[in-house]
Protein backbone atom coordinates (compact mmCIF):
# COMPACT_ATOMS: atom_id res chain seq x y z
CA UNK A 1 0.00 0.00 0.00
CA UNK A 2 1.56 3.47 -0.76
CA UNK A 3 0.99 6.37 1.58
CA UNK A 4 -2.39 8.05 1.51
CA UNK A 5 -1.26 11.53 -0.77
CA UNK A 6 -3.25 14.68 -0.43
CA UNK A 7 -1.52 16.66 -3.45
CA UNK A 8 -3.09 20.60 -3.26
CA UNK A 9 -4.10 21.36 -6.45
CA UNK A 10 -3.93 25.60 -5.94
CA UNK A 11 -2.65 27.89 -3.24
CA UNK A 12 -5.23 28.37 -1.01
CA UNK A 13 -5.88 32.24 -0.15
CA UNK A 14 -7.56 31.28 3.09
CA UNK A 15 -6.16 28.94 6.05
CA UNK A 16 -7.51 25.16 5.88
CA UNK A 17 -8.25 23.96 8.75
CA UNK A 18 -7.13 19.83 7.91
CA UNK A 19 -7.63 18.66 11.73
CA UNK A 20 -10.36 16.21 9.85
CA UNK A 21 -7.21 14.38 7.99
CA UNK A 22 -5.35 12.29 10.19
CA UNK A 23 -4.82 8.99 10.46
CA UNK A 24 -7.35 8.26 13.61
CA UNK A 25 -10.34 9.90 10.92
CA UNK A 26 -9.21 8.48 8.30
CA UNK A 27 -8.75 4.21 9.06
CA UNK A 28 -11.55 2.67 7.22
CA UNK A 29 -12.81 4.85 4.77
CA UNK A 30 -12.58 4.52 1.25
CA UNK A 31 -11.55 7.13 -1.14
CA UNK A 32 -14.94 8.80 -2.09
CA UNK A 33 -15.36 8.95 1.88
CA UNK A 34 -12.03 10.37 2.08
CA UNK A 35 -12.41 12.77 -0.84
CA UNK A 36 -15.99 14.46 0.94
CA UNK A 37 -14.68 14.91 4.10
CA UNK A 38 -15.51 18.17 5.23
CA UNK A 39 -12.93 20.68 5.55
CA UNK A 40 -13.25 24.29 7.23
CA UNK A 41 -11.68 27.61 5.37
CA UNK A 42 -13.23 30.69 7.53
CA UNK A 43 -16.51 30.60 6.74
CA UNK A 44 -16.66 28.46 3.48
CA UNK A 45 -17.40 24.72 3.66
CA UNK A 46 -15.06 22.74 1.42
CA UNK A 47 -14.50 18.85 0.71
CA UNK A 48 -10.95 17.45 0.73
CA UNK A 49 -11.43 16.95 -2.93
CA UNK A 50 -12.29 20.15 -4.11
CA UNK A 51 -8.80 20.85 -2.52
CA UNK A 52 -6.61 17.93 -2.58
CA UNK A 53 -5.31 15.36 -5.79
CA UNK A 54 -6.23 12.58 -2.80
CA UNK A 55 -4.68 9.31 -4.41
CA UNK A 56 -2.89 6.37 -2.02
CA UNK A 57 -4.43 4.07 0.21
CA UNK A 58 -2.40 3.52 3.04
CA UNK A 59 -4.25 5.91 5.39
CA UNK A 60 -1.53 5.17 8.55
CA UNK A 61 1.15 6.86 6.29
CA UNK A 62 -0.20 10.10 5.81
CA UNK A 63 1.50 12.30 3.40
CA UNK A 64 0.86 16.40 1.83
CA UNK A 65 2.30 17.40 -0.98
CA UNK A 66 3.01 20.99 -2.31
CA UNK A 67 1.82 22.42 1.21
CA UNK A 68 1.94 25.96 2.08
CA UNK A 69 1.38 28.04 5.39
CA UNK A 70 -2.32 28.14 4.93
CA UNK A 71 -2.87 24.61 5.91
CA UNK A 72 -3.68 24.18 9.40
CA UNK A 73 -3.93 22.17 12.19
CA UNK A 74 -2.14 19.04 10.46
CA UNK A 75 -2.07 16.16 12.38
CA UNK A 76 -4.39 17.81 15.36
CA UNK A 77 -5.13 15.05 18.28
CA UNK A 78 -3.80 12.24 16.04
CA UNK A 79 -3.07 9.18 18.23
CA UNK A 80 -1.24 6.80 15.99
CA UNK A 81 0.41 6.87 12.34
CA UNK A 82 3.05 9.04 10.24
CA UNK A 83 2.05 12.25 8.36
CA UNK A 84 4.99 13.96 6.48
CA UNK A 85 4.12 17.48 4.80
CA UNK A 86 6.59 17.68 1.93
CA UNK A 87 6.54 21.97 1.97
CA UNK A 88 5.12 24.56 4.75
CA UNK A 89 2.82 23.55 7.54
CA UNK A 90 0.18 26.24 9.07
CA UNK A 91 -0.72 27.21 12.29
CA UNK A 92 -1.22 24.60 15.01
CA UNK A 93 0.65 21.79 13.41
CA UNK A 94 0.43 18.72 15.64
CA UNK A 95 -2.13 20.39 17.66
CA UNK A 96 -2.78 18.44 20.76
CA UNK A 97 -1.30 15.11 19.13
CA UNK A 98 -1.00 11.87 21.46
CA UNK A 99 1.13 9.72 19.08
CA UNK A 100 2.70 9.24 16.15
CA UNK A 101 4.97 11.02 13.90
CA UNK A 102 4.79 14.25 11.90
CA UNK A 103 7.82 15.48 9.36
CA UNK A 104 7.64 18.65 7.99
CA UNK A 105 10.06 19.39 5.68
CA UNK A 106 9.54 22.87 5.36
CA UNK A 107 8.50 25.71 7.49
CA UNK A 108 5.34 26.07 9.92
CA UNK A 109 3.15 28.78 11.23
CA UNK A 110 2.60 29.54 15.27
CA UNK A 111 1.50 27.17 17.50
CA UNK A 112 3.06 24.09 16.32
CA UNK A 113 3.10 21.58 19.03
CA UNK A 114 0.20 23.24 21.29
CA UNK A 115 -0.97 21.69 23.67
CA UNK A 116 0.74 18.18 22.57
CA UNK A 117 0.76 15.20 24.56
CA UNK A 118 3.02 13.20 23.09
CA UNK A 119 4.42 11.84 20.02
CA UNK A 120 7.20 12.86 17.69
CA UNK A 121 6.90 16.22 15.45
CA UNK A 122 9.98 17.04 13.42
CA UNK A 123 9.93 20.12 11.57
CA UNK A 124 12.70 20.57 9.07
CA UNK A 125 12.68 24.54 8.15
CA UNK A 126 11.68 27.41 10.91
CA UNK A 127 8.64 27.45 12.78
CA UNK A 128 6.64 30.36 13.93
CA UNK A 129 5.95 31.57 17.73
CA UNK A 130 4.28 29.47 20.41
CA UNK A 131 6.23 26.45 19.56
CA UNK A 132 4.81 23.62 21.87
CA UNK A 133 2.82 26.29 24.19
CA UNK A 134 -0.60 26.73 25.15
CA UNK A 135 -3.64 27.78 23.06
CA UNK A 136 -5.82 30.45 23.52
CA UNK A 137 -7.24 30.12 27.03
CA UNK A 138 -4.89 27.34 28.37
CA UNK A 139 -2.97 27.77 31.40
CA UNK A 140 -0.72 24.97 30.07
CA UNK A 141 1.10 24.18 26.89
CA UNK A 142 2.57 21.19 25.47
CA UNK A 143 2.28 17.75 27.92
CA UNK A 144 4.60 15.63 26.36
CA UNK A 145 6.65 14.07 23.56
CA UNK A 146 9.30 15.21 21.63
CA UNK A 147 9.73 18.07 18.90
CA UNK A 148 13.04 18.45 16.57
CA UNK A 149 13.16 21.97 14.74
CA UNK A 150 16.09 21.99 12.38
CA UNK A 151 15.74 25.48 12.24
CA UNK A 152 15.05 28.70 14.32
CA UNK A 153 12.18 29.16 16.56
CA UNK A 154 10.01 32.01 17.02
CA UNK A 155 9.34 33.58 20.28
CA UNK A 156 7.70 32.48 23.16
CA UNK A 157 9.11 28.56 22.61
CA UNK A 158 7.46 26.50 25.56
CA UNK A 159 5.28 28.99 26.87
CA UNK A 160 3.96 28.03 29.49
CA UNK A 161 5.40 23.94 28.75
CA UNK A 162 4.19 21.21 31.61
CA UNK A 163 5.91 18.29 30.24
CA UNK A 164 7.72 16.92 27.23
CA UNK A 165 11.23 17.75 25.31
CA UNK A 166 11.62 20.83 22.32
CA UNK A 167 15.11 20.52 20.28
CA UNK A 168 15.86 23.46 18.32
CA UNK A 169 18.76 23.39 16.44
CA UNK A 170 19.02 27.11 15.64
CA UNK A 171 18.09 30.58 16.91
CA UNK A 172 15.18 30.93 19.72
CA UNK A 173 13.36 34.46 19.55
CA UNK A 174 12.43 36.61 22.56
CA UNK A 175 11.06 34.78 25.77
CA UNK A 176 12.19 31.48 25.07
CA UNK A 177 10.64 28.82 27.91
CA UNK A 178 8.73 31.82 29.53
CA UNK A 179 6.26 31.02 32.15
CA UNK A 180 7.89 27.02 31.60
CA UNK A 181 6.32 24.69 34.37
CA UNK A 182 8.08 21.65 33.79
CA UNK A 183 10.13 19.51 31.11
CA UNK A 184 13.07 20.64 28.71
CA UNK A 185 13.90 22.27 26.02
CA UNK A 186 17.36 22.57 24.03
CA UNK A 187 18.41 25.76 21.65
CA UNK A 188 21.94 25.31 19.98
CA UNK A 189 21.98 28.61 18.47
CA UNK A 190 21.23 32.56 19.60
CA UNK A 191 18.29 33.37 21.95
CA UNK A 192 16.48 36.32 22.20
CA UNK A 193 15.73 38.70 24.98
CA UNK A 194 13.92 37.84 28.40
CA UNK A 195 15.06 34.09 28.08
CA UNK A 196 12.69 32.13 31.00
CA UNK A 197 10.66 35.13 32.00
CA UNK A 198 8.68 33.96 34.87
CA UNK A 199 9.67 30.44 34.61
CA UNK A 200 8.34 28.07 37.44
CA UNK A 201 9.89 24.74 36.75
CA UNK A 202 12.04 23.05 33.93
CA UNK A 203 15.32 22.90 32.09
CA UNK A 204 16.49 24.66 29.14
CA UNK A 205 19.69 23.74 28.15
CA UNK A 206 21.83 25.98 25.88
CA UNK A 207 24.62 26.17 23.81
CA UNK A 208 25.49 29.79 24.26
CA UNK A 209 25.01 32.21 27.43
CA UNK A 210 21.82 34.47 26.37
CA UNK A 211 21.47 37.84 28.23
CA UNK A 212 19.35 37.26 30.80
CA UNK A 213 17.66 39.13 33.33
CA UNK A 214 18.81 39.99 36.94
CA UNK A 215 16.37 37.52 38.39
CA UNK A 216 17.89 34.59 37.04
CA UNK A 217 20.99 33.05 39.12
CA UNK A 218 24.13 32.33 38.90
CA UNK A 219 24.60 28.92 40.33
CA UNK A 220 28.05 28.27 39.26
CA UNK A 221 29.77 25.48 37.09
CA UNK A 222 28.75 22.22 37.91
CA UNK A 223 29.39 18.37 36.39
CA UNK A 224 25.72 17.13 36.29
CA UNK A 225 25.08 13.23 35.88
CA UNK A 226 21.68 13.20 35.03
CA UNK A 227 22.73 14.99 31.67
CA UNK A 228 24.04 11.61 30.85
CA UNK A 229 20.43 9.93 31.17
CA UNK A 230 18.93 13.07 28.66
CA UNK A 231 22.27 12.79 26.10
CA UNK A 232 20.99 9.17 25.75
CA UNK A 233 17.93 9.95 25.21
CA UNK A 234 18.56 12.34 22.84
CA UNK A 235 20.45 9.58 20.72
CA UNK A 236 17.39 7.91 19.81
CA UNK A 237 16.64 11.44 17.98
CA UNK A 238 18.00 12.01 14.50
CA UNK A 239 19.73 15.17 15.83
CA UNK A 240 22.49 17.46 16.55
CA UNK A 241 21.61 17.42 20.00
CA UNK A 242 23.04 13.49 19.87
CA UNK A 243 26.35 14.50 19.19
CA UNK A 244 26.61 16.30 23.14
CA UNK A 245 28.59 14.23 25.56
CA UNK A 246 29.84 17.24 28.48
CA UNK A 247 28.43 16.97 31.73
CA UNK A 248 30.05 20.33 32.64
CA UNK A 249 27.01 23.03 32.84
CA UNK A 250 26.85 26.68 34.24
CA UNK A 251 23.71 26.83 36.43
CA UNK A 252 21.26 29.19 36.19
CA UNK A 253 18.18 29.24 38.43
CA UNK A 254 14.89 31.34 38.57
CA UNK A 255 12.85 33.52 37.73
CA UNK A 256 12.74 34.60 41.58
CA UNK A 257 10.36 37.10 40.06
CA UNK A 258 8.31 34.16 40.24
CA UNK A 259 9.44 32.39 43.21
CA UNK A 260 10.81 30.05 40.45
CA UNK A 261 12.55 26.79 40.60
CA UNK A 262 12.99 26.75 36.83
CA UNK A 263 17.22 26.07 35.57
CA UNK A 264 19.39 27.34 32.22
CA UNK A 265 22.32 24.90 31.74
CA UNK A 266 24.59 26.13 29.66
CA UNK A 267 26.82 23.82 28.26
CA UNK A 268 30.64 24.10 28.35
CA UNK A 269 32.69 23.97 24.88
CA UNK B 1 23.91 -40.34 45.38
CA UNK B 2 27.96 -40.01 45.39
CA UNK B 3 29.14 -36.59 43.11
CA UNK B 4 32.98 -37.15 42.61
CA UNK B 5 32.87 -39.63 45.84
CA UNK B 6 30.98 -36.80 47.85
CA UNK B 7 27.80 -38.11 49.54
CA UNK B 8 24.44 -36.11 47.85
CA UNK B 9 21.68 -36.49 50.60
CA UNK B 10 17.93 -37.59 48.88
CA UNK B 11 16.57 -34.48 50.75
CA UNK B 12 15.63 -31.43 50.03
CA UNK B 13 15.42 -27.58 50.51
CA UNK B 14 12.42 -25.72 51.55
CA UNK B 15 11.76 -22.18 50.53
CA UNK B 16 9.04 -19.76 50.26
CA UNK B 17 7.42 -16.64 48.56
CA UNK B 18 8.81 -13.57 48.95
CA UNK B 19 8.41 -10.38 47.19
CA UNK B 20 12.11 -8.97 45.48
CA UNK B 21 13.42 -6.13 43.91
CA UNK B 22 16.43 -4.92 42.31
CA UNK B 23 18.19 -2.04 42.41
CA UNK B 24 21.35 -0.76 40.44
CA UNK B 25 23.40 1.69 42.93
CA UNK B 26 25.88 4.19 40.35
CA UNK B 27 28.98 5.91 42.05
CA UNK B 28 31.91 8.03 40.51
CA UNK B 29 33.79 4.37 40.65
CA UNK B 30 33.12 0.93 42.06
CA UNK B 31 34.86 1.94 45.08
CA UNK B 32 32.22 4.41 46.00
CA UNK B 33 29.40 2.29 44.41
CA UNK B 34 30.50 -0.92 47.04
CA UNK B 35 30.29 1.40 49.68
CA UNK B 36 27.03 2.85 49.16
CA UNK B 37 25.75 -0.92 48.07
CA UNK B 38 27.54 -2.30 51.35
CA UNK B 39 26.11 -0.24 53.32
CA UNK B 40 22.42 -0.90 51.51
CA UNK B 41 22.81 -4.38 52.41
CA UNK B 42 24.13 -4.23 55.65
CA UNK B 43 22.19 -6.36 58.31
CA UNK B 44 19.96 -7.55 55.68
CA UNK B 45 20.98 -11.46 56.44
CA UNK B 46 17.58 -12.89 57.50
CA UNK B 47 13.94 -11.54 57.09
CA UNK B 48 13.86 -13.23 60.95
CA UNK B 49 16.06 -10.02 62.44
CA UNK B 50 16.49 -7.24 59.70
CA UNK B 51 13.02 -7.21 57.75
CA UNK B 52 14.84 -7.84 54.28
CA UNK B 53 17.32 -9.82 52.94
CA UNK B 54 19.58 -8.45 50.61
CA UNK B 55 22.95 -8.73 49.04
CA UNK B 56 24.94 -7.54 45.98
CA UNK B 57 24.20 -9.61 42.94
CA UNK B 58 26.83 -8.55 40.68
CA UNK B 59 29.74 -5.83 39.24
CA UNK B 60 28.41 -3.43 36.64
CA UNK B 61 30.32 -1.79 33.99
CA UNK B 62 29.86 1.55 33.06
CA UNK B 63 28.44 0.72 29.90
CA UNK B 64 25.87 -1.83 31.51
CA UNK B 65 24.35 1.31 33.90
CA UNK B 66 21.67 3.96 33.45
CA UNK B 67 24.08 7.06 33.77
CA UNK B 68 26.88 5.76 32.22
CA UNK B 69 28.99 5.19 35.20
CA UNK B 70 30.44 2.42 37.13
CA UNK B 71 27.92 0.61 39.73
CA UNK B 72 26.61 -2.82 41.19
CA UNK B 73 22.93 -4.22 40.76
CA UNK B 74 21.38 -4.82 44.44
CA UNK B 75 18.52 -7.47 45.17
CA UNK B 76 16.42 -6.88 48.19
CA UNK B 77 13.70 -9.54 49.44
CA UNK B 78 11.39 -9.51 51.96
CA UNK B 79 8.53 -11.63 53.10
CA UNK B 80 5.93 -9.08 51.74
CA UNK B 81 5.33 -5.80 49.80
CA UNK B 82 4.50 -3.73 52.38
CA UNK B 83 7.90 -4.74 54.80
CA UNK B 84 10.22 -4.40 51.67
CA UNK B 85 8.71 -0.86 50.58
CA UNK B 86 9.31 0.44 54.16
CA UNK B 87 13.11 -1.09 54.40
CA UNK B 88 13.80 0.00 50.78
CA UNK B 89 12.92 3.94 51.13
CA UNK B 90 14.68 3.40 54.88
CA UNK B 91 17.59 2.29 53.69
CA UNK B 92 17.65 4.31 50.50
CA UNK B 93 17.56 7.36 52.80
CA UNK B 94 20.12 6.46 54.99
CA UNK B 95 22.53 4.81 52.54
CA UNK B 96 22.67 5.65 49.22
CA UNK B 97 21.30 9.60 49.64
CA UNK B 98 23.94 9.59 52.06
CA UNK B 99 26.97 7.95 49.97
CA UNK B 100 29.20 9.97 47.93
CA UNK B 101 28.24 10.39 44.73
CA UNK B 102 25.92 7.61 44.55
CA UNK B 103 22.61 7.21 42.59
CA UNK B 104 20.28 4.72 42.54
CA UNK B 105 18.09 3.35 39.38
CA UNK B 106 15.48 1.03 39.06
CA UNK B 107 16.79 -2.29 37.60
CA UNK B 108 13.95 -4.47 37.01
CA UNK B 109 10.57 -4.09 35.56
CA UNK B 110 6.81 -4.79 36.55
CA UNK B 111 3.76 -4.00 36.65
CA UNK B 112 4.33 -3.31 40.52
CA UNK B 113 6.47 -0.22 40.66
CA UNK B 114 7.56 0.71 44.48
CA UNK B 115 9.03 3.79 45.36
CA UNK B 116 13.01 4.06 45.19
CA UNK B 117 13.35 7.97 45.55
CA UNK B 118 9.54 8.82 45.20
CA UNK B 119 9.48 9.95 48.72
CA UNK B 120 12.95 11.04 49.30
CA UNK B 121 12.62 13.59 47.26
CA UNK B 122 11.58 16.05 50.01
CA UNK B 123 15.09 16.05 51.52
CA UNK B 124 15.24 18.81 48.67
CA UNK B 125 13.23 21.05 50.59
CA UNK B 126 11.56 22.29 47.80
CA UNK B 127 14.69 22.29 45.56
CA UNK B 128 14.53 19.17 43.99
CA UNK B 129 13.71 18.46 40.57
CA UNK B 130 12.40 16.08 38.45
CA UNK B 131 12.81 14.88 34.94
CA UNK B 132 10.89 12.59 32.59
CA UNK B 133 13.29 11.06 30.67
CA UNK B 134 12.50 8.39 28.11
CA UNK B 135 9.56 7.36 29.85
CA UNK B 136 11.08 7.18 32.96
CA UNK B 137 10.65 10.15 35.57
CA UNK B 138 14.04 10.72 37.75
CA UNK B 139 14.75 13.11 40.73
CA UNK B 140 17.62 15.52 41.14
CA UNK B 141 17.88 16.38 45.26
CA UNK B 142 20.60 19.12 45.66
CA UNK B 143 23.06 17.52 48.16
CA UNK B 144 26.49 18.87 49.42
CA UNK B 145 28.79 16.87 47.22
CA UNK B 146 26.43 17.92 44.37
CA UNK B 147 23.04 16.25 43.24
CA UNK B 148 21.73 13.08 44.54
CA UNK B 149 20.17 11.19 41.34
CA UNK B 150 17.83 8.80 41.43
CA UNK B 151 15.09 6.65 39.60
CA UNK B 152 11.22 7.54 41.21
CA UNK B 153 10.41 3.96 41.23
CA UNK B 154 11.61 0.51 40.82
CA UNK B 155 9.64 -3.08 40.15
CA UNK B 156 8.36 -5.43 42.50
CA UNK B 157 8.44 -8.92 41.42
CA UNK B 158 7.34 -12.00 42.97
CA UNK B 159 10.40 -13.51 44.10
CA UNK B 160 11.46 -17.11 45.88
CA UNK B 161 13.52 -17.15 49.24
CA UNK B 162 15.23 -19.83 51.83
CA UNK B 163 16.82 -21.96 48.75
CA UNK B 164 20.07 -23.57 50.69
CA UNK B 165 22.04 -26.92 51.06
CA UNK B 166 24.83 -27.76 54.06
CA UNK B 167 28.20 -28.72 53.59
CA UNK B 168 29.28 -31.35 56.04
CA UNK B 169 32.93 -31.52 56.66
CA UNK B 170 35.57 -33.42 58.59
CA UNK B 171 36.73 -30.06 59.99
CA UNK B 172 35.79 -26.29 60.03
CA UNK B 173 38.42 -25.06 57.99
CA UNK B 174 37.82 -27.78 55.79
CA UNK B 175 33.49 -26.60 55.72
CA UNK B 176 34.33 -23.43 55.70
CA UNK B 177 36.86 -23.52 52.15
CA UNK B 178 34.32 -25.44 50.95
CA UNK B 179 31.78 -22.49 51.89
CA UNK B 180 34.05 -20.50 49.91
CA UNK B 181 34.52 -22.30 47.04
CA UNK B 182 30.86 -22.49 46.29
CA UNK B 183 29.90 -18.49 46.94
CA UNK B 184 32.76 -18.01 44.39
CA UNK B 185 30.67 -20.35 41.85
CA UNK B 186 27.53 -19.61 42.78
CA UNK B 187 27.93 -15.19 42.20
CA UNK B 188 28.53 -16.08 38.62
CA UNK B 189 24.65 -16.77 38.47
CA UNK B 190 22.61 -13.99 37.63
CA UNK B 191 19.26 -12.99 39.84
CA UNK B 192 20.77 -14.61 42.81
CA UNK B 193 22.21 -13.28 46.07
CA UNK B 194 23.44 -15.29 49.18
CA UNK B 195 22.48 -12.79 51.99
CA UNK B 196 24.46 -13.94 55.29
CA UNK B 197 27.88 -12.94 56.26
CA UNK B 198 30.36 -14.17 52.80
CA UNK B 199 27.44 -15.65 51.82
CA UNK B 200 28.09 -18.53 54.59
CA UNK B 201 25.30 -19.35 57.48
CA UNK B 202 26.97 -21.13 60.41
CA UNK B 203 23.84 -20.85 62.69
CA UNK B 204 21.15 -23.22 61.07
CA UNK B 205 17.83 -23.27 62.89
CA UNK B 206 14.81 -25.54 63.37
CA UNK B 207 11.46 -24.56 64.25
CA UNK B 208 10.57 -23.95 68.08
CA UNK B 209 12.32 -24.27 71.60
CA UNK B 210 12.18 -25.34 74.49
CA UNK B 211 12.09 -21.77 75.90
CA UNK B 212 8.39 -20.18 75.14
CA UNK B 213 9.82 -16.94 73.73
CA UNK B 214 11.99 -18.64 71.30
CA UNK B 215 10.26 -19.52 67.91
CA UNK B 216 13.51 -20.43 66.43
CA UNK B 217 16.43 -22.05 67.96
CA UNK B 218 19.67 -23.95 67.16
CA UNK B 219 19.74 -26.60 64.58
CA UNK B 220 20.94 -29.74 66.66
CA UNK B 221 20.65 -32.50 64.87
CA UNK B 222 23.18 -30.61 62.24
CA UNK B 223 25.71 -29.38 65.55
CA UNK B 224 28.20 -31.69 65.49
CA UNK B 225 29.40 -31.13 69.61
CA UNK B 226 25.47 -32.76 70.17
CA UNK B 227 26.45 -35.54 68.27
CA UNK B 228 26.53 -37.94 71.40
CA UNK B 229 22.91 -35.76 73.33
CA UNK B 230 20.72 -35.38 70.70
CA UNK B 231 19.10 -36.90 67.69
CA UNK B 232 22.37 -36.16 65.15
CA UNK B 233 22.40 -36.54 61.70
CA UNK B 234 25.65 -36.28 61.82
CA UNK B 235 28.29 -39.53 61.53
CA UNK B 236 31.16 -39.86 63.54
CA UNK B 237 33.44 -38.27 60.98
CA UNK B 238 31.78 -35.05 60.46
CA UNK B 239 33.57 -31.66 63.04
CA UNK B 240 31.63 -29.17 61.21
CA UNK B 241 28.29 -28.18 59.21
CA UNK B 242 27.85 -24.51 56.82
CA UNK B 243 25.09 -23.27 55.36
CA UNK B 244 24.58 -21.73 52.40
CA UNK B 245 20.88 -19.91 51.82
CA UNK B 246 19.99 -18.89 48.58
CA UNK B 247 17.38 -15.95 47.89
CA UNK B 248 16.58 -15.54 43.65
CA UNK B 249 13.96 -14.18 41.53
CA UNK B 250 12.63 -17.74 40.35
CA UNK B 251 12.74 -21.24 41.38
CA UNK B 252 15.08 -22.15 37.99
CA UNK B 253 17.94 -19.40 39.19
CA UNK B 254 17.83 -20.82 43.15
CA UNK B 255 18.25 -24.11 41.84
CA UNK B 256 21.12 -23.38 38.78
CA UNK B 257 22.78 -21.63 41.74
CA UNK B 258 22.57 -24.36 43.89
CA UNK B 259 23.99 -26.56 41.48
CA UNK B 260 26.61 -24.35 40.48
CA UNK B 261 27.61 -24.52 44.49
CA UNK B 262 27.21 -28.04 44.94
CA UNK B 263 29.24 -29.41 41.74
CA UNK B 264 31.90 -26.53 43.01
CA UNK B 265 32.16 -28.38 46.28
CA UNK B 266 32.33 -31.59 44.60
CA UNK B 267 34.69 -30.78 42.12
CA UNK B 268 37.03 -30.78 45.16
CA UNK B 269 37.00 -34.18 45.70
CA UNK B 270 36.84 -36.26 49.10
CA UNK B 271 40.28 -34.56 50.27
CA UNK B 272 38.93 -31.20 50.73
CA UNK B 273 37.49 -33.17 53.75
CA UNK B 274 33.61 -32.69 52.62
CA UNK B 275 31.48 -35.84 53.01
CA UNK B 276 28.05 -35.34 52.71
CA UNK B 277 25.69 -32.33 50.95
CA UNK B 278 22.23 -32.15 52.97
CA UNK B 279 19.47 -29.65 52.63
CA UNK B 280 17.59 -27.84 55.57
CA UNK B 281 13.54 -28.51 55.85
CA UNK B 282 10.74 -28.69 57.88
CA UNK B 283 9.00 -31.99 56.19
CA UNK B 284 7.91 -30.24 53.15
CA UNK B 285 5.01 -28.26 55.21
CA UNK B 286 5.69 -24.89 55.10
CA UNK B 287 7.57 -23.53 52.34
CA UNK B 288 5.68 -24.13 48.88
CA UNK B 289 9.02 -24.57 46.81
CA UNK B 290 10.52 -27.68 47.23
CA UNK B 291 13.98 -28.01 45.83
CA UNK B 292 15.18 -31.57 45.49
CA UNK B 293 18.90 -31.72 45.83
CA UNK B 294 19.00 -35.08 43.29
CA UNK B 295 16.51 -33.65 40.98
CA UNK B 296 18.54 -30.24 40.86
CA UNK B 297 22.09 -32.24 40.36
CA UNK B 298 20.17 -34.11 37.31
CA UNK B 299 19.39 -30.65 35.94
CA UNK B 300 15.98 -31.85 36.22
CA UNK B 301 14.37 -30.04 38.78
CA UNK B 302 11.33 -27.62 38.33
Amino acid sequence: MSALTFTLKAAPRQNINCSALTPDNLAGKTAAEIGSIRLTSGQHPLQAADVFEISGSDTQQLCFKNATAKLDHIGAGMTTGNISIEGDAGAYLGFGMKNGEILCTGNTAAFAASNMRGGLLTINGNTGDFLGAGSEGSRKGMLGGTVIVRGNAGDRAGDQMRRGLILIEGNAGDYCGSRMIAGTIGVLGDLGVYTAFNMHRGTLLLNKKPQLHVTMHDCGAHTLPFLNLLFKSFSKYNTRFSTLDSLRVQRFVGDSTYGGNGEILILSA
Amino acid sequence: MLLNSIQIDDTFAEAFNMRGTRVIITAQNHKWAYHAANAMTGFATSVIGCGVEAGIEREMTAEETPDGRPGVSILMFAMGSKVLMQQLETRMGQCILTCPTAAAFSGIASEDMISLGKHLRYFGDGYQTSKLIAGKRYWRIPVMDGEFLTEETTGMVRAIGGGNFLILATSQPAALAAAETAIDAMKKIPNVIMPFPGGVVRSGSKVGSKYKTMFASTNDAFCPTLKGVTNSELSPEIESVMEIVIDGLTFDDIALSMKAGIEAICALGPASGVKRISAGNYGGKLGPHLFKLHDILKGSAA
